[in-house]
């Protein structure tokens, strides 16, 4: 079968336009950057900030052109299409964001946010038709149906969550992108969410692109995952592989950073201070600030190597 | 030097809550937000306050530099004393020279705590000249540098004049942390200083504090909702939920022994105690707001151990030690 949702070769390129041509700048935000994802599957894309994982989830939705290389939507290469030709496509591919409490319109009713995409796909529904959906969609999510007639000022943050999955699921995608779906929510909110989002997959064989900086909610959550630094792919593979062997040495200081879980650990803790903050501009950007440089690194091509568990880095983190 | 300003003391140092209740007002009448709370903080240790959003964390923190007045808080009753003498009894010069002097905090959002119109360098001197009057111009700029080399900021000269844009989140919260310090205080209040960062340098944030705290013998109390940020920096923790404290207890014995039903679902459901092939522990439910708290205990909505018993009220009371306290009738059940 094709992947639902794949990346060929893809890079972006920001320019930040100063006041006089001397002062425009380039920004590589995404690099050949490749990627395949299955139906029913989920794979994460873990980074700091900067390192280019929401700019590739927008490309995967097409929101954001790239510079190079294609964006497949199941099977079919969309990279080219017009605007219109697009939005048909569009209830394929849906985004869930971070922020519940921004991404809906204060203005509109539950039922009417939750109904816009399928306004869009299926036009020639009524408001009978609509509401009925919108019902079958919440009901779905966890919500009741009766709130649908409600302002998203009169709901709590994990229940705005759930109206902005069922916001994206009612046009019945095949791919889900999550850009940390529940970073902003507390720890028993997120339980629910993550529930939610697994049980959802199951019924639907839907795929996620989920992109989180939490290493303990990508390990719960995606059999896959990426590793992105400054705009490249680092290593992937699965999940508990790449996290209990990191080969990188970016991905083995992610992994070292992660938070304690008893406070027995706290001696065994390293923080391990970087070089440098810099990103290197040619050869492997990480090499300023790795502990396992080589001068070689500097001409580094950057090509992942690898098979299942694939990493791109000269001298990589081996184990017995 | 932090001693002498102690003057004569009778009591032990020791910044206290006591009994303290809070009232905010919604839509025109007052509402108990914060119920009976008491905290001791104590040179040299940090105090973790733990629970979800909405339980009065913050509202709790702030009322240790009587903050919330200003934003319609309103005090019910209790007391804060710092060695001894009652915030409440301060006048208003005297406690402008405790917030910042001897209390300071240190707030979640790095973006916004920073006004983006002042430089670096006047914003930390204005601090500094707040606090400590008498040094002059020569010695208030060393100052600040010394305080931003302590923080592990190099070229302090560039970063005084520098706007806060220019600057990473992990370097403005480095910033206010050095600004917390720089009238040397004896108590941080440190509202979820991590939240808001990536997190690898969320790592060297929490290794920064923990040096500053340990350095200057500093009692800190730590809001957070993040429970290995508690494993990672605590030693005593004060579980909140719906305006109370429903457990205190020393960090080891939370973790090892967690003994308020609330306490043990919201370490729970962390995807770090995932069980294979399970759905993750959840709470049902979310925390009621103030006013629709009802009489008993106020989890037993939520709590899968409420009976009957529980629409009484609960006081916190010890449990197997004398340092361990719940509030819970049923405590201890379903613990092996």
């Amino acid at each position: 079968m094709s992947p639902v949702l794949e990346l060929r070769n893809v890079d972006k390129i920001f320019r930040a336009a100063g006041l006089f041509a001397a002062d425009a700048r380039t920004k590589h935000a995404v690099c050949r950057v490749s990627l395949s994802l299955q139906a029913g599957e989920t794979l994460a894309i873990v980074g700091e900030s900067g390192s280019g994982k929401s700019t590739t989830a927008r490309i995967a939705m097409r929101l954001l052109s790239a510079d190079h290389g294609e964006v497949w939507w199941q099977g079919e290469n969309v990279s080219g299409l017009a605007p219109r030709a697009l939005r048909a496509r569009r209830k394929h591919i849906q985004m869930v964001f971070q922020d519940p409490f921004a991404s809906l319109n204060p203005r509109m009713k539950i039922w009417q946010t939750v109904a816009e995409g399928l306004r869009v796909h299926q036009p020639g529904l009524g408001r009978k038709q609509l509401r009925q959906r919108v019902a079958d969609v919440l009901g779905q999510c966890g919500l009741d149906a009766a709130m649908m007639d409600r302002y998203p000022h009169q709901f709590s943050g994990g229940q705005r969550q759930r109206i902005g999955i069922a916001r994206s699921l009612i046009v019945e995608p095949s791919v889900l992108v999550l850009d940390e779906p529940v970073s902003a929510l507390d720890v028993s909110v997120q339980a629910q969410i993550l529930n939610l989002l697994h049980d959802v997959q199951q019924q639907h064989r839907l795929a996620y692109l989920f992109i989180s900086h939490d290493l303990s909610i990508v390990q719960y959550i995606a059999a896959r995952v990426m590793v992105m630094f400054a705009g490249h792919v680092v290593e992937e593979g699965p999940t508990d592989r790449v996290f209990r062997q990191p080969a990188h040495p970016y991905t083995r200081a992610l992994v070292d950073a992660r938070p304690i879980v008893h406070p027995a650990q706290r001696k065994a803790r390293a923080v391990v201070e970087e070089r440098s903050e810099q990103v290197a501009d040619d050869g492997c950007p990480y090499r300023l600030r790795c502990p396992r440089a080589l001068d070689a690194c500097a001409s580094f091509d950057g090509m992942l190597q690898g098979d299942t568990h694939r990493v791109s880095c000269l001298n990589p983190q081996t184990y017995a | 030097m932090l001693e002498s300003r102690r003057f004569i003391r009778h009591t032990p140092a020791m910044l206290e809550m006591s009994r303290l209740s809070l009232s905010v007002s919604i839509d025109g009448a007052w509402v108990q937000a914060v119920s009976d709370v008491s905290l001791h903080l104590r040179p040299g240790r940090i105090l973790g306050l733990v629970g979800e959003s909405g339980c009065g964390k913050s509202l709790t923190a702030q009322a240790f530099l009587r903050l919330g007045e200003y934003q319609g808080v309103r005090r019910d009753g209790g007391d804060i004393l710092l060695d001894g003498e009652s915030l409440f009894a301060m006048e208003e010069r005297r406690l402008r020279a405790v917030r910042g002097g001897r209390i300071a905090m240190i707030f979640q959002e790095p973006m916004t705590a920073l006004n983006p119109v002042f430089s670096i360098g006047s914003q930390l001197t204005e601090v500094i000249r707040l606090h400590l009057p008498l040094l002059d111009r020569q010695q208030v700029r060393a100052r600040a540098l010394e305080l931003l080399a302590g923080v592990g900021l190099e070229d302090g000269e560039a970063l005084l004049r520098a706007y806060p844009d220019a600057l990473s989140g992990g370097m403005r919260q480095r910033v206010l942390i050095a600004m917390a310090m720089s009238a040397d205080p004896d108590y941080i209040l440190a509202d979820e200083p991590t939240t808001a960062l990536d997190v690898s340098v969320q790592t060297r944030i929490i290794a920064l504090l923990r040096d500053q705290q340990r350095r200057r013998g500093l009692g800190m109390l730590l809001v957070t909702h993040d429970f290995g940020l508690v494993a990672e920096m605590c030693d005593d923790v004060a579980v909140m939920y719906a305006g109370q404290i429903v457990e205190t207890a020393p960090v080891a014995d939370i973790f090892d022994r967690p003994a308020h039903p609330y306490t043990r679902a919201l370490m729970a459901c962390r995807p770090e105690a995932a069980v294979d092939g399970q759905a993750l522990a959840v709470i049902p439910g979310q925390v009621p707001p103030p006013g629709q708290w009802g009489g008993g205990c106020r989890f037993a909505p939520r709590c899968t151990f409420a009976d009957a018993h529980c629409g009484k009220p609960v006081t916190l009371d010890a449990w197997q030690e004398a340092h361990h306290c719940a509030r819970c009738i049923h405590v201890g059940q379903g613990v092996e």
